[in-house]
């Protein structure tokens, strides 16, 4: 079974994001960097399935700067066969419909039966591109799932939906998006560590996909950012305080029913 | 020429979803800014008689698509279904909801259309022709503004935040025929939740329960969400310690809210947790250690422990509603 995980690097969840001059993208010095918390739960249920499956291949795609190779050696640390990474200065800028072009694009010379990416990367919160990138290779999508099977060139997926779960079955190839719940990623262990570094991780440009930056970056962007700016902050709070727990709690509902009108 | 408005107003077995009314009513505000008309597309099997309904948010058009293949939702069908509508009516502006269906339909329709799609928005506005929508990013340390080119520009839209009109408008509702194509994925079993008698994502109030819930049972929280019409949420904490199912989970790898009311008992505050449910309107902190970071998030807190507050509040609301 060939297993591809489309990943990205994404900063810390702790870290504090600072806006850049220009307002319209944020600053990346003291950011420590990470692999999007979805995508561990991509790298994990891509190694199992090759587990599973007696074999095969688990491939990690990325777009981004030279700097996503420490994502992308962690994940091979992990246990990941090999690793491809498309990195083209004409990408900075690009919308969430171009990076799908990129990585689709990608995927014609990399086998996949089975492609497995974030339900959203915590940094853009886009939620677009493992669905388009789908769309542009015509294959069955299913996201947020927290639980696979795979038999007979089938799979079968539970989705989290609104007031439930469903559960979809799909012809392979499928691309599926991860939820919380699917599994508990694994760390990388040490000789895991000193494995990857021999593993192949290749690096390529838009030209050697055959993409003109005209088609996929900033220049094609369907969304553009105009400015950054901080979510106003929430005025101090008030603390309630009382001589009885009743009174406190009397006092709390008054204000969420005459202050707040809430309740 | 492109021109209007079109919303798509979701359903689920056969009823309008609180996110529909929120999807109209927005479309109906920007509609009117550019003068144009706003169109109501609903979908299903059997939602002819609901969709009436949309006129009272603000649609002056309103069509039914209306077929078997439609009972259940899947990607593959829901797009086929909706690009035809789109590519006949040739709207300026597409609107959906965030909702985990529109999330994932948007994005596919968003592809196939090759428009710029701006997800989970929490306002709009139009810039001559141009739709600007605002975003949290980051798990909503940022905002971002963006600019949306193209045709159609697309938008989906935060649930809870996009107030509901009343327009008094009345629409016929034209029955459109639908060519369902080719599906991907079939739907084999839905199973809804039985705890879930309100959609988090959806609920106007939640209360949320931490590891100071000291284990499973979440009756005290409950019993209270169940007075105010609420839902229950749980921080990663209580979900990670198998106290409450994957789906409770509010956060940045967890659900985001955005009710009215959040009421978080024994929840430190921790920043992936205030990602989830920074954008509610009010918030209300429940936690033992005056210290608590959610206190500085909070607009009421509560300095005590959980298990006598929780009961006294829900006492004091008994009181209320007689
Ligand atoms: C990549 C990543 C993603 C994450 N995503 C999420 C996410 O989506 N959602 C999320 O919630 N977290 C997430 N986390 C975890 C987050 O960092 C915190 O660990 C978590 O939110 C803490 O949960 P808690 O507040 O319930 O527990 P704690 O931090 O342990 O806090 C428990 C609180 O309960 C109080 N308490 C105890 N007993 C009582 C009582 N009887 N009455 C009143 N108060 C009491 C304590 O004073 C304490 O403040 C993520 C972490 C990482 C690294």
């Amino acid at each position: 079974m060939e297993v591809v995980v489309l990943l990205k690097q994404v900063p810390d969840t702790e870290t504090a994001i600072q806006i850049g001059e220009d307002k319209t993208t944020v600053k990346t010095e003291d950011v420590k960097w990470v692999i999007n918390p979805y995508d561990e739960f991509a790298v994990e249920e891509a190694l199992r399935i090759r587990e599973n499956q007696g074999g095969g291949r688990v491939t990690i795609l990325t777009a981004g700067p030279e700097r996503a190779v420490e994502a992308i050696r962690t994940a091979l640390a992990m246990g990941a066969d090999e690793g491809v990474l498309i990195n083209d200065p004409a990408l900075e800028g690009a919308d969430g419909l171009g990076t799908a072009k990129v990585l689709a694009t990608a995927l014609k010379d990399i086998p996949y039966d089975i492609i497995i990416a974030g339900q959203r990367a915590v940094d853009d919160d886009g939620y677009l591109v493992p669905a388009a990138v789908a769309e542009f290779l015509d294959i069955p999508q299913v996201s947020m799932v927290f639980k696979q099977e795979i038999s007979d060139g089938n799979i079968r997926c539970e989705r989290t939906v609104e007031g439930g779960t469903v559960v979809i079955e799909a012809e392979l190839p499928a691309l599926f998006t991860t939820q919380r719940g699917l599994n508990e990623p694994r760390y990388a262990s040490l000789p895991g560590i000193m494995k990857a570094k021999k593993k192949p991780l290749g690096k390529k440009t838009l030209a050697d996909i055959g993409l003109d930056s005209s088609e996929v970056g900033p220049a094609a962007a369907r969304c553009r950012v105009r400015t950054l700016s901080f979510p106003p902050e929430r005025a101090p709070g008030r603390i309630i305080e009382g001589e009885t727990v009743e009174e406190v709690a009397g006092e709390l509902v008054r204000l969420l029913r005459e202050e707040a009108k809430v309740i | 020429m492109a021109e209007g408005v079109l919303v798509l107003a979701e359903q689920v077995d056969g009823g309008l979803r609180k996110i529909a009314y929120e999807v109209v009513s927005e479309g109906s505000r920007l509609a009117d800014v550019l003068g144009e008309p706003l169109t109501a597309v609903v979908l299903g099997s059997g939602v002819e008689g609901i969709a009436a309904e949309l006129a009272k948010h603000g649609a002056e058009k309103i069509l039914a698509g209306d077929d078997p293949a439609l009972a259940d939702y899947t990607t593959d069908i829901y797009t086929n279904v909706l690009c035809d509508i789109v590519k006949d009516k040739d709207p300026k502006i597409l609107l959906l909801g965030a909702s985990t269906q529109g999330k994932d339909l948007s994005a596919r329709l968003a592809a196939r259309l090759d428009a710029g799609l701006a997800m989970d928005c929490i306002a709009l506005k139009v810039d001559g022709e141009t739709l600007i929508a605002t975003r949290p990013i980051f798990g909503g340390k940022v905002l971002a503004e963006v600019a949306i080119e193209g045709t159609p520009q697309m938008a989906s839209i935060r649930p809870n935040v996009m107030e509901i009109i009343d327009a008094k408008k009345t629409a016929d509702v034209e029955s459109i025929p639908v060519n369902p194509g080719v599906g991907k994925t079939r739907v084999l079993e839905k199973k809804v939740e039985a705890a879930a008698q309100v959609d988090l994502t959806e609920a106007d109030i939640v209360v949320s329960g931490g590891r100071g819930m000291a284990g499973p049972d979440f009756s005290v929280l409950e019993k209270l969400a169940r007075l105010l019409g609420g839902a229950v949420g749980a921080s990663r904490s209580a979900v990670d310690e198998g106290w409450r199912p994957h789906s409770d989970q509010v956060g940045q790898t967890g659900k985001v809210v955005s009710p009215n009311l959040y009421i978080a008992c024994g929840i430190s505050g921790a920043i992936q947790h205030l990602a989830g449910m920074g954008s509610s309107k009010y918030v209300v902190a429940i936690n033992k250690d005056a210290e608590a970071p959610i206190f500085k998030k909070a607009d009421f807190g509560i300095v005590d422990d959980l298990f006598k507050v929780v009961p006294a509040i829900t006492a004091e609301v008994e009181k209320l509603k007689g």
